[in-house]
Parts: structure tokens; C-alpha cells; sequence
């Protein structure tokens, strides 16, 4: 096709450029007219006066959170939160899916994989009721049988010790089933022809997951894992605010970065200090994407995201 | 691949897994099921559990004679839902459909104008001041536009499908004198109806479980959808508890089983949806997900 203005082009196809409109403008305002405003975070920012009327203070926000004791542990928890879950879910997801696979029973395999998708529909909220209907300190399951067998009931929710494991669990509970459901459509894509050559060598289903399954499985693997380490610095919010909200006593095992920029903006109410961790978190956030980026491009040309 | 019925040692312990996992799923939203269905007073007694000796209705009575505010809030939701959910669903296809539209020269560096805000934005802070600015605030529009109007990557889902179908399609339709809305409406949307249904999905889900513009936007309880006053509930009532020390449980608290049932009834929906969501969001994000 010719090269043609784009003025030109918008006349050629008015209908066209008119439905792409709404979309546009959303990318517009919601997208690219919020990055100018990131420079709040070199200022001491008030909603009243405006980036133009604010007062510069250079980089003392930055510095305030650096010097505060909370900078380290909050971005230490993101990234060890984020590990685990990456692990764990991923763990788990393999397993479950090489093991729906060796079902042959239909039905069975339909049933099962229902009740393992729905966590993944449900919200946060939701799963704070269960959550709390489970470990509650009163009324939860998990007390009542404690009791039963003559041990202490334990109250979880002034115990941080007890929730990365928690967090943990719950995180896995919630994701396994979708990305079973990924990993299980890419093992029905596999060549039967190789597992017919592997039963005529005499291999039991064992040796045909070993050798078979799980080497073919990996490129997948490896690339889901490399795109969610890419976004290791960015907490979940709506999980741990949900789950844990507002209590103190659990903020050493839970708080994340985004937990602090949300607190920083809404309890303490300082945009420019919570632009400034953002800012922080966008830039680790950026090196962590473009390099995980770089090596899915190197080692797997298709699973390269741009 | 040869299909041996036999079961062995092995094949008796996946099933014995699958099934202990699948358990594991499911059995806590039946514990919220059970709880909102058992007696206030049994609570208080032994606490939640599987298998109450006292059943009562008594929680969906309360919650429908005077839910008042929970009745509000779920309807809150509902209409924000439902509204968001088909604006969102057209301006995604309208813009998908300019995007695989052949003759729109500038169609790929448009596709990059959105993918830029996919990977890159301001973050929260500048969120918040932008709707503020916008005048998003205490009001219904802030629960309807910020964050879930549209999404670029359902943008891309829809137009990697329309661009499979075949280009004579848009070109016949064209001598015969159609424009561009006409094409897209009338016959492109139709044919795109599975990966449509799709993005509806997807866009429904993240409505109705939505709580982050209203913890950011609204303030005024007449305005919260059910999620963000469930959560309310909670915070509330931990608050009270904190309060009134070791004697909890207010008169104006609600009770444990009233808590369960507003619970149960904002899962409702997405059981109800069960297996639609099933069928068509697992398609998409295999789509989505597998191959970029």
C-alpha cells in the first residue's frame, strides 16, 4: 500500500478512525496523560496548587523512605512473597496437570477441573469471608479442631509468623486451577505419536512422563516463569489488602510495596512520598521486565513479549 | 496411544490426589454455603462448621426483609456490571475492528499507541490525581470508568480473531456499498461472537469483583458495590470488636451467619455464570497466554 498522510488516512476511513475513538481516549487520559504527573514525586505535591504550584524538594522523598526502617523489609516481602508464589503455584500446577492428564475417565477429569477453577472467579473479598471462616480466631474450622484435640486455639491474626504460609496458600489455592488449565492444554498438544513409540519401546507411563512430559513441558514452563519473575517488585494489593486490610500486627510477614504506596497516599496522605516508592518500584519494575524480556528472546524467540 | 482400563497402585493414588485437590477447592464456599444456613446461636456455640446440628433461614430472611443497605450495594453492582460490561465489550470490538480493518494505513502504529500504556504508566498516585482532575469522585462514573472500561489486552484478543477471518469478506461487503460500521456491526461482531463473549467475560468478572475504585473514589456507603461493603463489614466490624473489648458483638454488628449469606449471595452470580466463564475465559487465556 502507498504511503499516506495520516490526515488523509482519517478521511479515507472515517467510520473507522470514529469507533477507535472511545478506546483512544481512554488510552489517552488513563495511559499517557498520567506519566507527566510521576514528576510529583521530586515535589512536595498539594492537590490544591497543581505540578505548577507545588515546591520542588529534589530527591528528599526518595530519601525519606530509604532512611525509614520500613523500606527494606516492605521491598524484601514483595520479592519473597512474589518468589514463593511463582514457585509454589507453579510447582503444584505441573504436578496437577501431568497427573489430570494420565485420566482417562472424561467426566472425571471435567468435574475435577471445574472445582479447581472456581477460586480463580471469586474476589478477594470473598476469600477474606473464607479465609476467616477457616483460621478465625473463634469461630474458624481449623480452631474448632485444634480444640477438639486438646491443643491451644492460635489467633492468626495477631500472629505474623503463621502468614507467609498462609499468604502462600491461599495465593496457590486461588491460581492453580488456571494455570493448570495452561499447562494441561499444552500437554494435549504433545504428538501422541511419541507416546505410541515410547509404549512399543516398552516404557511405563512413569518413564513416558519422566523423559516425555516433563522435557517437553519446560520451554512452557520456563517462560511463565520468566514472565511473572518480571514483575516481581509489583505486590499483590488486592490480596493482601483484602486479607490483611489495615492490621498492624501482621504488617512484618504481609506488607508489600504497593500496601505502603496506598497507605503513604490514603492514611498518611503524602502523594509526592508514595510517587516516590512507585517511582522506585516502576524503575526496578522496568530492568526486572525488559530483562527477563531479553533472555525469553535469547533462549525462546516466541516467547519473547516485545 | 494404547488406553489401559486397569487400574494400578499408581492410578488409585492420582485419582486419590485429584480428588483430595478438587475437595480442597470446593469445600470452603460450601463451609460459607453451611454457615449462612446455620442458626446464629450454634455459632456462638461451637463455632463454623460442616455439619450444624441447627439449620435456619433466618441470615436470607433478615437480608431480604431489611437488607436496606445490602440490597442497595448488590444492586449497586449489579447495574454498574451490567452497564460497564456492554460499554466495555463495544468500545473494545469498535476499536478492534479498526485495527484488523486492511485499508486503516496507520493500523500497526495505532496498536503501538495502545500496547505503550500496557507495559507503561503512571502507577496509583497519578491515577488518583487524574480522576480526580476528571472529576471521578463520589459519584457512580467513578465506579464505571477508571481502571475496567477497556483493556488493551482483551483489544488485542479480539483483533488476533477478527484478523483470521478472511480479508474478501470486508472487500465484498465493500463493493456492495457498505461502510465500515455497517461491516463491523453487521457482520464482523456476529462472527466474532465466541471471542467476544470472551472479553464480556472477562470484562463481567472484573466488574462485579471490583473494590479498588471505590476504596480509591467513593466514600458514600449509598455507592458501594457489594464487594467493597462486604469489606467494610469486616474492617467494621473488627473495629467494634477492638472497642468493646473481649465482649464483642454489638447490637448493631451484624451476626456471623447474616455475614456468610451476604457472602454467599455475592458468589451467586459468578456460580450461576459458571459455566460460561468455564467454556469461553479458558479458551482466552489459554489464547492469551500461550501464545502471546
Amino acid at each position: 500500500m502507498k504511503k499516506r498522510s495520516f490526515i488523509k488516512d482519517i478521511m479515507k476511513n472515517p467510520v473507522s478512525y470514529l469507533m477507535l475513538l472511545p478506546a483512544a481516549i481512554y488510552s489517552l487520559l488513563f495511559g499517557y496523560c498520567t506519566i507527566p504527573y510521576m514528576v510529583i514525586a521530586f515535589q512536595q505535591f498539594s492537590y490544591k496548587k497543581g505540578i505548577a504550584g507545588s515546591k520542588w524538594v529534589g530527591l528528599k522523598n526518595f530519601e525519606f523512605f530509604f532512611k525509614s526502617k520500613d523500606a527494606t523489609h516492605v521491598i524484601f516481602n514483595t520479592i519473597r512473597l512474589n518468589l514463593l508464589f511463582i514457585t509454589f503455584t507453579m510447582i503444584c500446577a505441573v504436578a496437577l496437570a501431568i497427573m489430570i492428564n494420565e485420566i482417562q475417565r472424561k467426566k472425571f477429569k471435567k468435574v475435577a477441573q471445574s472445582c479447581y477453577l472456581l477460586p480463580y472467579f471469586l474476589s478477594w473479598t470473598i476469600i477474606c469471608y473464607i479465609l476467616n471462616g477457616i483460621i478465625g480466631s473463634k469461630y474458624g474450622i481449623l480452631n474448632n479442631i485444634l480444640a477438639s484435640v486438646g491443643m491451644d486455639k492460635i489467633n492468626f491474626y495477631v500472629e505474623a509468623k503463621y502468614w507467609t504460609v498462609i499468604l502462600v496458600v491461599v495465593k496457590v489455592w486461588k491460581d492453580l486451577g488456571m494455570q493448570m488449565v495452561i499447562y494441561l492444554a499444552t500437554i494435549t498438544g504433545f504428538d501422541d505419536e511419541l507416546y505410541g513409540a515410547a509404549a512399543i519401546d516398552g516404557a511405563s507411563r512413569w518413564q513416558m512422563c519422566r523423559y516425555i512430559t516433563i522435557p517437553m513441558l519446560m520451554p512452557t514452563v520456563i517462560m511463565l516463569t520468566i514472565m511473572a519473575v518480571g514483575k516481581v517488585f509489583y505486590g499483590d494489593f488486592g490480596m493482601i489488602y483484602a486479607l490483611v486490610g489495615d492490621n498492624g500486627m501482621l504488617y512484618d510477614a504481609t506488607d508489600v510495596i504497593d500496601t505502603y504506596v496506598f497507605r503513604t497516599m490514603r492514611v498518611i496522605g503524602s502523594p509526592s512520598q508514595a510517587m516516590a516508592i512507585s517511582l522506585f518500584q516502576a524503575c526496578m519494575g522496568f530492568i526486572c521486565v525488559w530483562g527477563t524480556n531479553f533472555i525469553a528472546r535469547k533462549k525462546f524467540s516466541e516467547g519473547a513479549l516485545f | 496411544m494404547k488406553l489401559t482400563r486397569k487400574l494400578t497402585a499408581g492410578k488409585i493414588l492420582i485419582y486419590l490426589i485429584v480428588t483430595l485437590v478438587a475437595l480442597i477447592c470446593l469445600l470452603p464456599l460450601v463451609l460459607v454455603i453451611i454457615v449462612s444456613f446455620t442458626a446464629e446461636a450454634e455459632i456462638l456455640r461451637n463455632g463454623y462448621s460442616f455439619f450444624p446440628h441447627e439449620l435456619s433461614l433466618e441470615a436470607y430472611k433478615t437480608l431480604f426483609k431489611n437488607g436496606g443497605e445490602v440490597a442497595r450495594c448488590y444492586l449497586n453492582s449489579v447495574c454498574i456490571t451490567v452497564i460497564g460490561t456492554v460499554l466495555a465489550t463495544c468500545i473494545t470490538a469498535m476499536a478492534s475492528y479498526s485495527l484488523a480493518n486492511t485499508s486503516v494505513y496507520y493500523r500497526n502504529g495505532i496498536a503501538m499507541f495502545f500496547f505503550v500504556t500496557m507495559v507503561f504508566n503512571g502507577g496509583m498516585v497519578p491515577w488518583y490525581i487524574m480522576c480526580q482532575n476528571l472529576g471521578l469522585k463520589e459519584n457512580y462514573l467513578a465506579l464505571l470508568i477508571p481502571n475496567l472500561i477497556f483493556s488493551p489486552f482483551n483489544l488485542f484478543l479480539v483483533r488476533n480473531y477478527m484478523r483470521e477471518l478472511p480479508a474478501s469478506l470486508m472487500e465484498s461487503a465493500k463493493l456492495d456499498g457498505a461502510n465500515d460500521g455497517v461491516i463491523a456491526f453487521r457482520i464482523y461482531f456476529p462472527l466474532c461472537k465466541p471471542i467476544l463473549a470472551t472479553v464480556a467475560l472477562f470484562y463481567g468478572i472484573a466488574y462485579w469483583n471490583d473494590w479498588w475504585n471505590a476504596i480509591m473514589l467513593v466514600t458514600d456507603v449509598d455507592m458501594y458495590p457489594i464487594q467493597y461493603y462486604l469489606m467494610k463489614l469486616r474492617s467494621d466490624q473488627n473495629f467494634m470488636k477492638m472497642l468493646s473489648g473481649a465482649a464483642g458483638g454489638s447490637a448493631f454488628a451484624p451476626t456471623e451467619s447474616l455475614q456468610m449469606a451476604t457472602a454467599a449471595i455475592t458468589i451467586g452470580p459468578i456460580v450461576l455464570l459458571y459455566p460460561f466463564l468455564q467454556k469461553y475465559i479458558v479458551k482466552g487465556l489459554v489464547i492469551g497466554s500461550v501464545k502471546g
